[in-house]
């Protein structure tokens, strides 16, 4: 079991890496996919080992899922948006709003 | 040490785990976005690869229709619309790649030495998920049961979907006060002969509009 846990804790920061090093929106769009990924494997897997009888890690993986296509499409709408105003989908440049 | 060998089900493990690291890495580390994108792709599918091993097809089934299918096609897709992906993402500055790394390996080793550290004791009870089960724990409104976030999850999607709409929208761009003027009084002029017309019909249209605006 915690071999699975050491996976899903490697991909956590993987993604947290990600999110660090780059400056172009979708690419830190990705990197939060790859975290909310190595949370749904954590909440099967604590399911399945320690609460068998339970399927309530199985929801929160479902919810997740679907939180996260919705949050997915929101971002992908603004960085398009974004683009068409300012030409660049780079975290840096949309400084407009920056106190 | 013990030599010991592994079982066919955990060497299965080790591929996966192996090929979903690898992956994700090359995806957060790849100076071509497109090519990340792939790499992203790759890893979504070792992540349900796992949920196959785990016996849970339900939910793999779920990563490779929402993740692969979707959520990896709209990131392609605004790629495709926002930039050239030939291009080479401009390389970023050492330090904050170094300082980020160690900021990532020093969580890393936190967190794994926790784990390790931590007396986990897996029952080898038999983990009974049906997708009957589920579904009606899911829709259950007795205790345990899962209504409510469904209903709010559904009204969140709704408004997601109304978001989208709203931000893909044109901008107007901006009239002039007196165009602005003139416009009104265009939908005014709009609505009374719309007003004259259901007047002059029956009262059958306007109870559909009603209708049509309620929901």
């Amino acid at each position: 079991m915690s071999h699975i846990l050491f996976v899903s804790t490697a991909l956590f920061f993987i993604g947290m890496y990600g999110l660090f090093t780059r400056r172009n929106m979708i690419t830190m769009l990705m990197a939060i996919e790859l975290i909310l990924n190595s949370v749904n494997i954590n909440f099967v897997v604590f399911n399945k080992y320690l609460y068998p009888e339970k399927l309530d890690g199985i929801f929160f993986v479902i919810f997740i899922i679907t939180i996260a296509a919705a949050e997915a499409a929101i971002a992908i709408a603004i960085i398009i948006n974004l683009y068409r105003s300012h030409r660049s989908i780079d975290v840096d440049k949309a400084s407009e709003m920056k106190w | 040490m013990r030599v010991r060998l592994m079982s066919a089900s955990a060497i299965i493990f080790y591929i996966i785990s192996a090929f979903i690291l690898v992956a994700g890495l090359l995806a957060m580390t790849t100076r071509k976005i497109f090519r990340s994108a792939i790499w992203l792709l790759f890893s979504l599918i070792g992540v349900a690869a796992l949920y196959f091993w785990l016996q849970v097809e339900f939910i793999a089934a779920v990563q490779i229709i929402v993740y692969v299918g979707g959520i990896v096609v709209l990131i392609i897709f605004s790629i495709f619309l926002t930039q050239q992906s030939g291009n080479e993402m401009p390389k970023q500055p050492l330090k904050r790649i170094i300082f980020s790394a160690l900021a990532v390996l020093s969580g890393f080793g936190l967190t794994f030495l926790q784990i390790a550290k931590y007396n986990f004791q897996p029952t080898t009870k038999n983990f009974d998920w049906s997708v009957s089960k589920i579904g009606s724990q899911m829709l259950g409104t007795k205790a345990g049961g899962y209504a409510l976030p469904f209903e709010v999850v559904s009204m969140l999607l709704l408004a997601a979907m109304i978001a989208c709409i709203v931000i893909a929208m044109k901008a107007p761009s901006h009239p002039a006060p007196e165009a602005k003027e003139l416009e009104d009084s265009k939908k005014n002029l709009a609505r009374t002969l719309e007003l004259s017309n259901i007047k002059s019909q029956n009262v059958l249209p306007l109870e559909e509009d009603l209708g049509g605006a309620s929901t």
